[in-house]
């Protein structure tokens, strides 16, 4: 059923919260203005870029630092349709699961994959597809009961649902 | 198979008996935590959600910090949409201008956190109260909401790696300078997902305060939570500061462990961060070239703490801060304030050219009280060193423990007290 494509901006390692959305924007929570940051102060050209469903591919520890949620956030609302890396920090993960920002951990993918290319991920079979490339790789299952939470697109939705 | 410290906590807040690395688990909250820049998303959250008010009021702590007293407009709406949640909630632990401080430095003074507790807080360096024996972690704001309104939250058991701690710090050797070791051997991603605990005889040399330093930086080594054994130190402290009563876990004999490492203190050597991560570590006699600086900030719940001030007066006493140095205490607590100004340590930051700020997590994170400009440099107390962390994508930040930011203060360049004349 879901699925994402979209042309990839690939970035390296430890790539953290603090380049992902600055503090110095965090007297802000509206995710318009968030998104506007986004990626600044690694990436200056990123949000003129980027078009809805877009992919971000990186290497290990995806969204070090800070646990501010303001990050997945400003990424989704950047129109990223999907984040793909070899390892998450695990804030950073626990946060775009419960806000509904798509995230497949994938070594080989985060590897191989590069900048520009156009990929496609299906997110019932983790299958990570690079058009470009012609190759696809098994991205990492979710244990069930994040998957219940991925499903109902977020923790309150799974909240409210009486899960 | 035995359990871990961390395991055995989270075991008994989940009601079984047993857990494993692994098992996904849903525990009860002792306390859950916010500030002003992640409370005001927790509370827009749980104002989608289907509940009627918070779990219990006593065991919410939300402690405007970050960007207080309210740096602009919009931070003074975030604080005001805290107040207002607060006072709407009759939340006792709601931490005003004139008693705030900073979270992980005033919640154990508080009496708020104490051994055998799980804590959650909209803050990564949560992690700080393992430092009581406590199982404590950051999460973000959705994960806040739902522990404010539930008083639940969802784990993923972690494994752990044990840190034997042996022998006893040189003189200008503290806590930092143990954790930035630790960091730098195992990287920012060393221990990520899981535990870090710490043992061994080595312990009863390092201060509450000390203890507090390590566990704070736990996360950036990716770990989940950083927690100590309980000693007599431990207990003192909980019973100088809190009546709530606390329960104290140890780690099985048999518990497993992914790693183990043994650290003799007594070998450690002033260390610094340099930039752009905490793992980028040099001992001060690595540091061949002089490193000049512009800025120096000593505070943050990493090193703000009365020891830390302690530490720094007495570099500092007698002697002044270089030419063209911006040195910034900022002391993490109104009762560390307090008690710094009693002891004389303010008198003597202040005849040292440095200047005194009111609590708050300001510069650490680039929100103000100490922005760096392109190319500028700062050794700071803090926990991170990413880029553009402190103000410009192009400044610099070297992390280092109160005594080394102090001397550099005085020289101009990244120095430890040994080298001062």
């Amino acid at each position: 059923m879901k699925a994402a494509k979209g042309t990839v901006f690939k970035y390296g390692d430890n790539v953290d919260t603090d380049v992902i959305i600055p503090a110095r924007y965090l007297n802000s929570s509206d995710p318009a203005e968030l998104a506007q940051h986004c990626m600044e102060d690694i990436d200056k050209t990123f949000i003129d870029k980027v078009k809805k469903g877009d992919i971000i591919v990186a290497t290990k520890n995806f969204g070090c630092g800070s646990s501010r949620e303001h990050a997945p956030i400003a990424i989704k609302a950047a129109g990223v349709s999907c984040v793909i890396a070899e390892t998450f920090a695990r804030i950073f993960y626990r946060n775009a699961i419960n806000i509904g920002l798509p995230i497949v951990e994938c070594p080989e993918a985060a590897a191989a994959i590069e900048a520009g290319d156009t990929v496609e991920v299906d997110f019932d079979s983790g299958v990570i597809t690079d058009v470009t490339k012609k190759t696809t790789y098994q991205g990492q299952a979710f244990p069930e009961f994040m998957q219940k939470i991925i499903d109902a697109e977020g923790l309150v939705n799974y909240i409210n649902a009486g899960e | 198979m035995g359990m871990t410290m961390t395991q055995k906590i989270l075991a008994a807040h989940a009601g079984l008996d047993k857990v494993e690395a692994g098992q996904l688990i849903e525990a009860d909250l002792d306390l859950v935590l916010g500030n002003d820049i992640t409370s005001p998303v927790a509370i827009h959250e749980m104002e989608k959600m289907k509940v009627n008010g918070v779990f219990h009021k006593d065991k919410i702590a939300l402690v405007p910090d970050h960007f207080v007293p309210n740096k602009d407009i919009k931070s003074a709406e975030h604080c005001k949409c805290v107040r207002e949640f607060a006072k709407k909630n009759e939340i006792t632990n709601y931490f005003e201008v004139g008693q705030m401080g900073i979270e992980h430095a005033l919640l154990p003074e508080q009496g708020l956190t104490v051994a055998g507790d799980v804590i959650i807080g909209a803050d990564s360096h949560t992690c700080t109260y393992g430092a009581l024996g406590a199982f404590s972690t950051g999460v973000g704001s959705t994960d806040m909401a739902a522990g404010m309104a539930t008083g639940k939250a969802w784990f993923k058991v972690p494994s752990a790696i044990k840190f034997n701690l042996t022998g006893k710090p040189a003189e200008w050797v503290s806590g930092k300078d143990v954790i930035l070791h630790i960091i730098g051997m195992i990287g920012v991603d060393g221990a990520l997902y899981k535990s870090m605990e710490f043992t061994g005889d080595g312990i009863a040399n390092l201060t509450m305060d000390d203890r507090f330093t390590i566990a704070n930086m736990a996360i950036e080594a990716g770990g989940k939570n950083g927690i100590f054994p309980v000693d007599e130190l431990a207990i003192a402290y909980m019973k100088e500061h809190s009546t709530r009563e606390y329960h104290i876990y140890e780690a099985d004999a048999d518990a497993v462990y992914d790693e183990e490492y043994t650290i003799d203190l007594s070998t450690l050597r002033p260390t610094v961060a340099f930039p752009h991560l905490p793992e980028n570590t040099k001992t001060i006699d690595e540091i061949k070239e002089d490193i000049a600086i512009d800025q120096v900030v000593i505070g943050s719940c990493t090193n703000g703490r009365l020891d830390d001030l302690r530490i720094a007066a007495k570099v500092l006493k007698g002697r002044h801060v270089a030419n063209g140095m911006r040195c910034i205490v900022i002391p993490a607590t109104q009762k560390i304030y307090l008690q710094a100004m009693e002891e004389g340590l303010l008198k003597t930051f202040i005849e040292a050219g440095a200047i005194v700020s009111t609590p708050t997590c300001g510069p650490c994170l680039g929100g103000y009280m100490g922005i760096l400009a392109e190319g500028e440099r700062c050794v700071s107390t803090t926990n991170r060193n990413f880029v553009g962390r402190m103000g410009h994508v192009d400044s610099e930040i070297y992390l280092a423990s109160p005594a080394v930011a102090a001397a550099s203060a005085v020289t101009g360049k990244i120095s430890c007290p040994c080298q001062l004349a």
